[in-house]
């Protein structure tokens, strides 16, 4: 798969992943619930890509299979050229790449004092010398998220949405990764401390050289923090291409439905805003249809959709789509 | 006379740890037919207005003073039996959760049918055919099928369009709805906001939208009221509230959210962590955190200023503003 530039190599490489569940359907007989179903993409180093759909469309799952939280069905993730495949690969990766929860209200040990959550990764990968090194180490990362040293001795549960969510993320750099998933880090928050913490991931990316998948189903909050977004619908990437592209000027059928559905904060906009309606409700994953996993909503669907599945392609410089009739549609 | 008339309402709890004042002084009119949007961060009391309204506070909360005037008739100090015949009969609230408001063990049918044998004289047969009626009306397809099913066969989107036909079904003035989409889907969310504004179109009843979304407050609301730790900060159209924001905090807001306009720009967060309603300050509540606070701020609490007519703000900027004009 090309890319913009086609002369760097990508940071992180997604070449035809896929994450399969069983599900019990019956005494002894299970069924794959295909959570992802082969997709693949690349981010570049320094990158924001955000992921957007629906819920249950597998976003979660991507991010969580791409850190190997999950062992993928099929496919590699390559990073820096070099794919994650064995146990020691997994375990040099986890350096690497590491993960923002959504809730920061259960991803921390409601036991564990602020030091020693940002110290566990430090512990575990064994990233010091001497306690004092430790302990420099877990200052420096709380100065990062905006935290300060008296905040070290006190217990997650003494602390407001906004700051946990801080302390999750001085968790996630203890390792010094270069490659970061926030999984949703900001729709727990109230709105006026979603901004901070946006605003914190953006100084971080600047300080730290970071990268980030940025999974989030509020799609002005993605559009804001992402250089790309890739948008997925039942396992499938349907669309990828540079954020503001993909806001202002939506090609695939389903990203046109989902932009169109997003509350514009501009009473004058909000009403001048035409919804473009989608039929029917998302189908469940286990029943997926055959062919385009959108045919069944989508109002350009002929019988060809039914029939074959569409190939992620890139029909512009750096916009991939995946939909037979794209050129049709116009 | 407006329809609902709040006037200067205050609803605290008595908890172990102190009174929590979770609305303090809040008044506001709805007229016939409007749509009112509260919007407010957690813990701003927008949902505790709201239940005062219906009175189903939890044991600990209590209302201590103020009114509240449905079509001219108390509320406050009403006892149970007035409340029974306001609720779902002249006043309806829907929640935010569809997951957790439809009991599991009963069947759409009958859940439906029981809020209508209770509130009006229909027999049985009535009830189911009133029942269908209302499912069609919310786009339910197949409603007779549907009607024997249970909540688990519903998805999120369909247990909230049930919510608003059990809510609607004995065509009430005033549709209150309580973070209606907050849990679903921005696609299924837009089905549903379409779907009030379509009924509330027809039915002419007045809704009050609780959220804490701007994106839904600009879809929907015809006025709108800012809340910030139990108090209103500003009032007015959505129009003044969008275009003309008055309250130093209402600005805030509107700099601190991703826009279709404010795209490559840094957003301009509201500093600080939200009020702690056990210990409030003793003057303007968002004088912690308002980077324009000047002394009266912190000495004395802002009564509202009338900005233009239904426009009022309670930030003593706006006095600023007209002395420095005079």
């Amino acid at each position: 798969m090309s890319n913009e530039n086609n002369h760097s190599e990508p940071l992180i490489r997604v070449s035809h992943l896929k994450q399969y569940f069983p599900i019990n359907v019956g005494f002894f007989r299970t069924k794959p619930l295909k959570a992802v179903d082969d997709i693949s993409f690349d981010i570049m180093e320094g990158e924001t890509l955000g992921l957007v759909g629906e819920s249950g469309c597998g976003k979660t799952t991507a991010g969580r299979s791409i850190l190997h939280l999950y062992k993928p069905t099929a496919g590699e993730v390559i990073y820096r050229g070099k794919p994650v495949k064995t146990k020691a690969d997994i375990e040099e990766f986890r350096r690497k790449a590491t993960m923002v929860f959504q809730d920061p209200y259960s991803s921390l040990d409601p036991r564990m004092t602020v030091e020693d959550i940002v110290g566990e990764p430090l512990d575990v990968q064994k990233l010091y010398k001497t306690k004092e090194e430790r302990r420099d180490r877990i200052l420096q990362l709380m100065e990062y998220v905006g935290l300060n040293s008296e905040h070290a001795a006190r217990y997650a549960h003494e602390f407001s949405g906004g700051q946990r969510q801080r302390v999750g993320i001085a968790r996630s750099l203890a390792v010094k990764p270069d490659f970061i998933v926030c999984d949703e880090p900001v729709s727990a928050l109230d709105v006026s401390i979603q901004a901070q913490v946006i605003n914190m991931f953006d100084e971080l990316q600047e300080k730290l050289n970071l990268t980030y998948l940025f999974i989030a189903h509020d799609l002005l909050v993605v559009r804001h923090i992402s250089d790309r977004i890739a948008v997925m619908y039942l396992g499938h990437l349907v669309e990828l291409a540079g954020a503001d592209e993909i806001y202002d000027r939506p090609l695939h059928p389903y990203t046109r439905a989902l932009i169109s559905a997003v509350p514009v904060p501009d009473p004058v906009i909000a009403r001048a805003n035409k919804r473009i309606e989608m039929t029917g409700e998302i189908p469940s994953p286990l029943n997926a249809p055959p062919g385009c996993p959108f045919h069944t909503r989508c109002p350009y669907a002929v019988d060809g959709c039914k029939e074959s599945m569409p190939e992620l392609r890139e029909i512009e410089k750096g916009r991939f789509v995946a939909c037979h009739r794209i050129e049709e549609i116009g | 006379m407006a329809l609902l008339e709040v006037k200067d309402l205050h609803t605290s709890f008595f908890t172990d740890a102190g009174e929590v004042r979770a609305v303090n002084g809040v008044s506001f009119d709805l007229e016939r037919g409007k749509v009112l949007g509260i919007v407010g961060e957690s813990g701003s009391g927008k949902s505790v207005t709201a239940y005062s309204i219906m009175q189903i506070l939890t044991s600990t909360g209590r209302i201590v003073s103020g009114s509240i005037k449905c079509d001219g008739q108390e509320l406050v100090g009403a006892d149970e039996n007035v409340m029974k015949s306001i609720r779902g009969n002249k006043i309806s609230i829907i929640f935010q959760d569809p997951m957790t408001s439809l009991n599991p063990t009963y069947t759409i049918g009958d859940q439906l049918m029981e809020a209508i044998l209770l509130h009006t004289k229909r027999n049985k047969q009535q009830a189911w055919d009133r029942a269908v009626e209302m499912l069609h009306l919310v786009n339910v397809n197949e409603p007779e099928k549907r009607m024997k099913q249970y909540p688990f066969e519903f998805s999120g989107g369909m247990r909230q369009r049930v919510m608003i036909a059990m809510a609607l079904a004995c065509e009430p003035d005033i549709l209150i709805a309580d973070e209606p989409t907050t849990a679903l889907d921005v696609t299924i969310q837009a089905g549903i906001l379409e779907l009030m504004k379509d009924i509330q179109k027809k039915m002419g009843m007045a809704i009050i939208m609780i959220t804490h979304d701007l994106g839904v407050v600009a879809q929907l609301c015809d006025e709108v009221v800012v809340m910030y730790a139990g108090s209103i900060c500003e009032k007015g159209t959505a129009d003044d509230i969008f275009y003309n924001p008055c309250h130093e905090y209402t600005k805030g807001l509107l700099r601190s959210i991703p826009t279709a306009g404010n795209e490559g720009q840094k957003l301009q967060p509201i500093t600080g962590t939200p009020i702690d309603l056990l210990n409030m300050p003793k003057g303007c509540p968002f004088a912690p955190r308002c980077d324009a606070a000047m002394k009266i701020c912190i000495r004395e609490k802002c009564e509202s200023f009338e900005i233009s007519e239904n426009h009022t703000a309670a930030c003593w900027m706006n006095l600023k503003k007209a002395m420095d004009r005079n």
